[in-house]
């Protein structure tokens, strides 16, 4: 596979805030590498290949195998405790994979020393299912916190950023805040706001939307569109949401029985043969996909 | 599970032993990250506090009714032998050397134990230490070198604190009964106590703090599973806390009595 395409892989920013495809429409989209093959090319951020883990007796991740190119926002979806979740966490290293190989920014995780770890992280954001705020301190004592470690910036250029990111995620006024003080949809959103505080190239969100109203859906959506759009990060979301997934989704992969049984576009995804998939999407939302199709 | 015979329940021996392995293992790298950065000396700064500011009223009550009813027995016995004269030179000896350390330590036990156990336990369960780890955070530092910190500079004041307590409440009881004079009563008090006695009495709740931040922070980092389980960490941190301290104090006293013997 040729490398330095990475160019026209990042789309454009354009006036609506809607884009065209980052990786090119019609282009197949990229194979994961072969175990023991080493770095994947350059405009491939993440690539799972043949990822197994289990808890015990449970196996919950059996041969998961895929690749995800550069400033694409792409979809994880798939029935509850199937082990989505799981398979996110192998790319930050919370999880180690007993068997497989998990590349991020052409780096071996499983092989990474502590600190090069550490580096790594610096370069993904991660939002946690239950957003994770540490509950003893403010919403602004959280994302200094994390600036304040990671950034030379002094104390009015923290604050012009954790302001500027609040105001990303419309949540400008709960500076002072205490997470118990928060609703759930607020605290999701707050958890974004840290995720993306430190700019990082990879974003990994676990059920964004879950919880918030379809307003906020659509303000969390277009943040997500918008992070991908004008600073090309490549992303990796966790969604059930389909209003999100319509709206975010430039690839889908789809986790049945331990492997991503299906991959491509939300509708070709919904219109699967595979009966479990034609079930969680709903024999309805497949026809409307089809019908757009026919009509089109 | 629960059908099994007891005896029989090698495996619950063997997972023992591991976490006991896993547990020399986490202190371990308390001694590995000490020395690096980062250094959290603003929270150092708050566990203090929180264990040390807060525990004031709770350990001066546990003083002064140690220092008020030592007196009181041991008056009785005492005067039995016409030996009341020695009673300050007593308790000062068994507040200082033994009950005060130790009772002090165990009463922290219970309340910074379960504290440590439940909030870091919480936070395990909440996801917030994936969530600093996830953001090169070093929870490690951020959230068990800070509280080992604490307890192993706090114990011993606090201690210092419940045996001043302990004395005076120990004076009240001789000047309400016998109309003591007070200078007698502290004269006679501090005779008895030497420096080194003062000082490896008293340090040796170091340990004691050390065993309780390490034992719990450890419990609680190492939760899995939802909030029943953060109960049962709080509750282990300070069992575990409570026999370790005793059985601690039981080496401490012998070595320091093999070293310094008293002639
Ligand atoms: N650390 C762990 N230890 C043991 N089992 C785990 C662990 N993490 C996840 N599991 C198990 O793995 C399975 C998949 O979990 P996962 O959280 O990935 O589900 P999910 O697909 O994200 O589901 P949901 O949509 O409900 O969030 C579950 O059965 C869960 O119990
Ligand atoms: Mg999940």
């Amino acid at each position: 596979m040729e490398a330095a395409r990475s160019d026209e892989t990042l789309r454009p920013a354009t006036a609506d805030g809607h884009a065209g495809p980052a990786w090119p429409l019609g282009k197949p989209w990229p194979e994961a590498q072969p175990l023991g093959s080493g770095p994947p090319p350059d405009d491939i951020m993440i690539e799972f290949r043949d990822l197994y883990k289990s808890f015990g007796e449970k196996h919950i991740l059996r041969g998961v195998t895929m690749a995800i190119p550069k400033g694409v926002s792409t979809v994880i979806m798939g029935g509850s405790g199937t082990g989505k979740s799981v398979t996110i966490k192998h790319v930050v290293g919370l999880l180690k994979a007993d068997q497989g190989e998990v590349w991020v920014h052409g780096e071996n995780v499983d092989e990474l020393s502590k600190d090069g770890l550490d580096q790594l992280r610096l370069k993904i954001g991660f939002l946690f299912q239950s957003g994770a705020l540490f509950d003893s301190m403010t919403v602004y004592e959280q994302m200094d916190f994390v600036l304040k470690r990671h950034t030379d910036l002094d104390a009015d250029g923290r604050k012009d950023r954790i302001m500027e990111t609040l105001e990303w995620v419309n949540l400008p006024k709960t500076t002072s805040q205490y997470p118990s003080e928060l609703s759930g949809g607020q605290r999701k959103r707050i958890g974004l706001a840290r995720s993306i505080i430190l700019q990082p190239d990879i974003m990994v969100y676990d059920e964004p939307t879950t919880g918030l109203d379809p307003i906020s859906v659509r303000v969390v959506s277009n943040l997500i569109n918008r992070l991908r759009d004008e600073r090309g990060i490549t992303s990796m979301t966790i969604t059930h949401d389909l209003l999100c997934a319509e709206m975010i989704s430039d690839h889908v992969f789809y986790l049945l029985d331990g492997v991503y049984a299906e991959s491509g576009t939300l509708a070709e995804v919904a219109q699967s043969d595979k009966p479990e998939i034609r079930e969680f999407f709903g024999d309805e939302y497949a026809m409307m996909f089809k019908t757009v199709r026919d009509g089109a | 599970m629960a059908s099994k015979p007891a005896i029989l329940n090698l495996s619950a021996f063997t997972e023992g032993l591991a976490r006991v392995g896993e547990f020399g293992s986490f202190v371990g790298d308390f001694f590995k990250r000490f020395w690096r950065p980062p250094f959290e000396w603003k929270e150092v700064w708050r566990q203090m506090d929180e264990v040390g500011v807060k525990s004031f009223l709770l350990t001066a009550v546990t003083g002064l009714a140690i220092g008020v009813v030592l007196a009181m027995q041991s008056r009785g016995t005492l005067a039995r032998f016409g030996a009341e004269a020695v009673l300050p030179k007593m308790l000062a000896l068994s507040l200082v050397k033994e009950i005060g350390p130790v009772f002090t330590s165990l009463v922290l036990a219970g309340r910074v134990g379960a504290g440590i156990g439940a909030e870091i336990g919480s936070m395990r369960v909440t996801e917030q230490i994936d969530a600093l780890e996830v953001g090169s955070l070093k929870p490690y530092n951020y959230l068990v070198i800070t509280r080992v910190i604490a307890c192993v500079v706090m114990f011993p004041i606090l201690t210092v604190w419940a045996d001043a307590i302990g004395l005076f409440g120990g004076f009240m009881e001789s000047y309400i009964v016998g109309n003591v004079d007070y200078r007698v009563f502290f004269a006679s008090a501090f005779d008895s106590l030497t420096f080194p006695d003062i000082i490896v009495d008293t340090g040796k709740t170091a340990i004691f703090g050390f065993i309780v931040a390490s034992v719990s922070s450890f419990l609680g980092y190492t939760v899995r599973g939802g909030t029943r389980e953060v109960g049962q960490a709080a509750m282990q941190s300070v069992v575990t806390s409570i026999l370790l301290i005793l059985v601690a104090d039981v080496i401490v006293v012998a070595v320091s009595l093999a070293l310094f013997a008293p002639d």
